[in-house]
């Protein structure tokens, strides 16, 4: 990835670039245990957050992996901005670049918008999740989490359950998951799948009781309520029953699969609130290594010809 | 007003082709001569290698005038005609206000007068086009008004439409519909297929237009009035039409260059100047529109020309007004990409259209003497390239830049008046 200087999307990379970023997650990781779990790595690099989507814990995580590389970070609130006032996507990045920004980590609720700002700015733009389209570094905090507990993908099998065509999380899930080495089955009604899964490497199924015995991992897709005006479902009370992960489901899993999830989750609807508590449940362990990963992720971009520990102090 | 004379040139129209010279004086076309000699004007224009054929028609032109004037207003739009071949074009009423009044209507013949084209106008088929009440479409008719359409949407009330095809037949006007069940099509911004489930933005399925193309060909059948149907997109829309034709029912149907040329593949870099409606589709798409053009299906090439102010199409994907350029480019597109003789090109944007809009009186016609002289004399082997900041519209959203196209108009003549010289704008 030493060529990119973006992180758009997961299928613009190959399984060689996401390897070496799972292992210089590692390295992070490493950082992270530490006592003073800083290192100077980014000092003098600027990076900037601008959201114009609601997140909690994607931007606390990139602002603190940016913290622990000690990069300066420029908060920017789309809610208090001038983009209330009618400004441009463009202008605003122009104007957030002018101010001396190495990076900007970009979330919005259409499709596509990163890819546009990496038109217009010289420096790095990340995807922190483009509308359905993609959220590359939870793909690859995802990857992490996998590779920690069951010691990699290769020739694993993981089910994505739920709202497939409206996420995201999925669309960086099934790239990621399957330049790896994994089978991917996507779980869902027909409804909440896409209109076409033509050239996806994936499997289709719409039980998940069928499904469950032979998975790995199984990662329950956040359902929303929206959905339901939409007529994509009767009810969230049907697509409970049909796809929610119950402790009845739990017993069909093999003992060692795992359960995933991005969150925030909705307890009760995807997943029954005694099965998010369970020890298979990964889900704070997807949020831990959601730092590391984005300290890589940045290191990556802004970090080229850097010595991780010593750069900043000579 | 000087004379003018074409020398050099292969005449192409309805009846034929023939080598001659063309004598144009007072407006109208004074010779027509095979003997390259015996003609002299003020003015001679050099035809050679060229086809000189009657004057292009565009029944389907954006225009903005009123409301959006920083993104194209009736003269620039009828200055990128005129470079297109255009001799005549029509207006579409998706302006702000609507041309959905006799006053309006009339300010857009107005701002018509004196440019580079001949420009008439359309009117919606509803008020406002907000598709529940009649537009006044006697008294927009006895303004000369031919072609009714709520263009930019469809008329979604099957009872309105069917009422709306009866009043019209008893006005001799046709009735033009944008095919979109806009139920169907919500919140889509590109084409439902592989391309928008990978890219994650929300698509529209070939059945939103599907689906009302089948009602009206219903509708045309019930009521007996000509229906005509907008920019058709997809492989089944062109099949049910050439049914509804097979049938004998009075319709008619126009295809976009971008429609033959592109697909949705094009959409993969999210820029929204390949944001279009109806949108690009699939190579099979494609190659359908393509043979409709070719089996006569498809009567005639519209351009849709739909000029955007720079930001609007700078915005995100799914929020970016659909729309794209065409005017300046539509003849050399079919002349590149459609595998037709010049002289089935030049009919699908000229005597084909022009019959349709009732632009017959003036355009399209054969040329003899005592013709209108609404003529375009085409090269069709100059090769060049698009560049969007060389083109005579105010806007820049064109699908082609830094494509490379065979053919070109070399010459544009308005009633008598050489509009185009050398593929230059005269004024």
């Amino acid at each position: 990835m030493s060529d990119h200087r973006h992180l758009l999307s997961i299928r613009d990379l190959s399984g060689g670039d996401i390897e070496r970023l799972l292992t210089l997650t590692d390295s992070f990781v490493e950082v992270s245990r530490r006592r003073m779990p800083k290192v100077p790595a980014l000092q003098g690099r600027t990076v900037t957050w601008l959201f114009y989507e609601d997140s909690t814990r994607t931007r606390l995580s990139f602002e603190q992996a940016a913290k622990r590389l000690s990069a300066d970070t420029l908060s920017f609130s789309v809610s208090t901005s001038s983009v209330n006032k009618g400004e441009s996507v463009r202008d605003t990045v122009e104007t957030i670049e002018a101010m001396g920004v190495d990076a900007i980590v970009v979330r919005h609720r259409s499709s596509g918008v990163p890819h546009q700002i990496a038109q217009w700015v010289s420096g790095s733009v990340i995807n922190a999740g483009d509308g359905w389209h993609e959220h590359p570094t939870q793909a690859l905090l995802d990857c992490y989490t996998i590779r920690e507990h069951l010691g990699g993908l290769d020739g694993r099998h993981i089910a994505l359950v739920g709202d497939v065509n409206h996420s995201r999380v999925a669309r960086s899930d099934v790239w990621a998951f399957t330049k790896l080495g994994a089978t991917v089955t996507l779980v869902a009604p027909p409804t909440l799948l896409p209109p076409s899964t033509d050239g996806w490497p994936v499997r289709v199924s719409h039980d998940l009781d069928a499904v469950l015995p032979d998975v790995d991992a199984v990662y329950l897709l956040r359902m929303q309520r929206e959905r339901m005006d939409e007529a994509l479902l009767p009810s969230l009370r049907e697509y409970t029953n049909r796809f929610g992960l119950t402790r009845r489901r739990v017993e069909l899993m093999d003992d060692k699969a795992i359960v995933m999830h991005p969150g925030p989750m909705n307890r009760g609807v995807e997943i029954a609130a005694d099965v998010a508590d369970l020890p298979r449940s990964v889900v704070v362990d997807q949020v831990r290594n959601g730092v590391a990963v984005r300290m890589a992720v940045l290191f990556d971009l802004l970090g080229s010809g850097r010595d991780l520990d010593t750069e900043g102090t000579r | 007003m000087k004379s003018i004379v074409i020398r050099g040139g292969e005449v192409v129209d309805p009846t034929g082709s023939r080598r001659a010279d063309v004598l144009i004086e007072d407006g109208r076309v004074a010779a027509v001569t095979d003997d390259g000699s015996s003609l002299s004007a003020d003015v001679t224009l050099d035809a050679g290698g060229c086809v000189v054929a009657p004057g292009l028609v565009d029944l389907h032109a954006h225009l903005r005038q009123p409301g959006k004037e920083e993104a194209e207003t009736v003269e620039t739009g009828a200055r990128a005609a005129a470079l297109g071949g255009f001799t005549c074009i029509l207006a579409m009423p998706n302006t702000t206000p609507a041309i959905d009044s006799a006053g309006v209507a009339r300010e857009v013949l107005e701002l018509g007068r004196g440019t580079t084209c001949d420009v008439r106008t359309s009117a919606s088929i509803t008020v406002g086009r907000a598709g529940t009440q009649l537009t006044p479409m006697a008294e927009l008719a006895d303004l000369g008004v031919r072609f009714f359409t709520d263009d930019g949407s469809g008329v979604q009330d099957a009872r309105l439409m069917r009422r709306a095809l009866e009043y019209a037949r008893g006005l001799g006007v046709t009735l033009a519909q944008h095919c979109e069940d806009e139920v169907l099509a919500a919140g889509g911004s590109m084409n439902e297929g592989a391309w928008s489930s990978r890219l994650g933005i929300p698509g529209q399925p070939p059945e939103a237009e599907e689906v009302m193309v089948m009602r009206d060909i219903a509708l045309a059948r019930m009521t007996g009035a000509p229906v005509h149907f907008q920019h058709l997109s997809t492989r089944r829309s062109v099949q049910l039409v050439a049914a509804a034709k097979a049938e004998g029912l009075s319709v008619t149907c126009e295809a976009t260059p971008h429609h033959f040329t592109l697909t949705d593949e094009r959409c993969a870099g999210y820029d929204p100047v390949f944001k279009v409606n109806p949108p690009l589709r699939t190579d099979d798409d494609v190659a359908a529109v393509r043979q409709g053009l070719a089996a006569g299906t498809v009567d005639c090439i519209a351009t849709d020309h739909a000029p955007h102010a720079p930001e609007t199409k700078e915005l995100p994907f799914d929020q970016a007004p659909p729309g794209m350029l065409g005017l300046e480019t539509a003849l050399a597109l079919a002349l590149t990409h459609l595998d037709l003789p010049i002289t089935e090109v030049v009919a699908l944007l000229s005597w084909r259209p022009a019959a349709i809009i009732g632009a017959d009186d003036a355009h399209g016609g054969p040329i003899v003497a005592g013709c209108p002289a609404n003529l375009c004399v085409i090269d069709p082997s100059d090769t060049w390239t698009v560049d969007p900041a060389g083109l005579a519209s105010r806007s820049r959203n064109t699908p082609y830049a830094g494509m490379t196209l065979t053919g070109r108009v070399r010459h544009t003549i308005l009633a008598g008046e050489a509009v185009v010289v050398d593929a230059e704008a005269q004024r």
